[in-house]
């Protein structure tokens, strides 16, 4: 498959759990607290998409056999990163409109009272200005600069965990579980980073 | 004694009455059908029968169905819509079943209720371990239509099936020493599968408490039934608190055992993280709470082009009948 239509597939297939989230939400099956559901929904879908966009460089430089390789996922890198900033986006909108009402006094008083609210705000603007300077252009424009930038996915990831385990109510296990895939996405970084 | 509706319900929140009370006159019809099999049960002046849900089919043994069936409708003028049946029994917190909202509808099937007792312990002059049957010998069932306030910022208007808690701690004779009751909910690993998760925060088993004046507060209750049918196992059949100027997490459900204390027991959520859940747990727009802003609240069905957001009431509007309680108390620092 050319990387053409490799990009078209994953586009809309990325697209599949906003489509699900819009048929469900037509169709009357949220429950009784969709406008819960929705924040839950799209936040948990903005993690998977940072760490299956996380995921490429491992996969691209550790897992080879024969004739399976990962490389090809690097062109896509970008878009997956993209996505990572709809859902993230689509999740803020969704807390700002449904669960705040759009009223904006009210999103200021959550910050100041909510930590786990607070620690997001840098998350979603720096990935904001990934998403902004992640044209050729601008990767040329910024040189060297563009990589010390993109480094701060890092710390997006580390911030959106927090978010997660400052909520951690009856259950451990989603904290862990996002530790656990965010500790094993990142080593491989670390190894890399010392073998050097 | 007369248990007045207190506080101003926005007229955005009010079922028109006419459409309200043709839907109770047809529930009442439907009802009285049933209500046939079971007259002689009735004594004259009881036949008012709960709001019913129709043939929705929720099992329970024979006798608490015609104890349910043959309750005192709600006494007090109702005004709020009440929150369909679906979403009272579809979405709601137990974590014995799992820590999703779905959890315990699709799991709670799986427990056995019956037949069950209640352990009575502690500051009293007849201790025993009761059958439910014998517990509720005797006991004329009421409707009670309450708002209930999650500490998560939601609520519903649920029309329980139950009696005052005071009407069966006078019956086990408290003592002097007797200050605070304590309550246990099931310990049932094999039947609740969320007490065998290995991430939970809970030390198991649930445990909640009330002061004895809020114990005795005409307004508490023990439920055994929701829209006139026996109390599903995911509402916490058979037998569950019900207090309504506090936060859900005080209501514990499928009790095994009631203990009369003389200091205030440890109750489970203030264990976990005590900087966020008191003993008290009233509901209070002024105090906010780490997590979640306490000043409003998703009055449940909520829909996404019109959510139904309405401010939240001090002791969630029974302030009139409970403020008395905690008068010399400063409700910041006892939350």
């Amino acid at each position: 498959m050319s990387a053409f239509w490799r990009r078209v597939c994953i586009f809309f297939v990325a697209l599949i759990p906003f489509a699900f989230l819009v048929y469900k939400t037509l169709a009357n099956q949220l429950g009784a607290d969709p406008a819960k559901a929705i924040v839950l929904y799209t936040g948990e879908w903005a993690i998977y998409f940072l760490f299956i966009t996380l995921a490429v460089t491992p996969l691209r430089r550790f897992i080879t056999f024969n004739k399976i390789h990962f490389r090809w996922l690097q062109t896509h890198r970008r878009m997956l990163g993209l996505f990572t900033l709809f859902y993230a986006i689509l999740h803020m909108l969704a807390f700002l409109v449904f669960i705040l009402g759009l009223d904006f006094s009210r999103f200021g008083k959550e910050l100041v009272e909510r930590p786990y609210i607070l620690v997001t705000i840098p998350a979603v603007l720096l990935l904001i200005a990934l998403g902004v300077t992640s044209t050729q252009a601008m990767m040329r424009r910024l040189g060297k600069n563009w990589i010390r930038l993109h480094k701060c996915i890092y710390l997006i990831a580390i911030l959106a965990w927090l978010h997660v385990f400052m909520q951690v109510r009856s259950s451990y296990f989603d904290a862990v579980l996002f530790g656990i895939i965010l500790v094993v996405l990142l080593l491989p970084r670390l190894y890399l980073a010392v073998r050097k | 004694m007369l248990i007045k509706h207190s506080g101003d319900i926005p007229s955005s929140e009010i079922t028109p009455e006419a459409i309200y009370n043709s839907r109770r006159d047809f529930m009442r019809g439907a009802m009285s059908v049933a209500a046939l099999g079971v007259g002689s049960f009735a004594a004259p002046g009881l036949m008012a029968a709960p709001t019913n849900i129709g043939d929705i089919e929720v099992k329970g043994p024979d006798w608490l169905k015609q104890q349910i069936a043959s309750a005192n409708a709600n006494k007090e003028k109702v005004t709020e819509a009440l929150t369909p049946y679906e979403h009272i029994t579809g979405y709601n917190n137990f974590y014995e079943y799992g820590y999703d909202k779905t959890d315990p509808a699709a799991k709670a099937h799986v427990l056995k209720p019956h037949p069950w007792t209640v352990e009575i312990a502690g500051e009293i002059a007849r201790p025993g371990t009761f059958a439910l049957e014998d517990l509720l010998k005797g006991i004329t069932l009421e409707e009670r239509v309450y708002r209930l306030r999650c500490v998560e910022a939601w609520s519903m208007v649920v029309p329980w099936v139950g009696f005052s808690l005071a009407d069966l701690i006078k019956r086990v004779e408290p003592t002097s020493k007797a200050k605070y009751v304590a309550f246990t909910t099931l310990e049932r690993p094999s039947e609740m599968p969320g007490q065998k998760s290995s991430f939970s925060t809970i030390d198991w088993p649930y445990r909640e408490g009330l002061r004895m004046d809020e114990a005795m507060h005409p307004l508490t209750i023990l439920a055994v039934g929701l829209y006139g049918k026996v109390l599903p196992n995911q509402n916490g059949a058979p037998l569950r608190l019900v207090v309504p100027w506090k936060y859900g997490f005080k209501y514990i459900k499928s009790i095994v055992k009631i203990e009369f204390t003389e200091k205030q027991p440890k109750t489970t959520w203030s264990m976990i993280a005590p900087d966020e859940y008191g003993f008290y747990a009233n509901v209070n727009p002024q105090v906010s709470h780490p997590r979640w802003s306490q000043a409003e609240e998703r009055r449940l069905p909520s829909g996404l082009l019109r959510p139904n957001i309405v401010p939240t009431q001090l002791f969630n509007g029974y302030a009139e009948q409970v403020a008395h309680l905690y008068k010399d108390m400063d409700l910041r620092k006892f939350y």
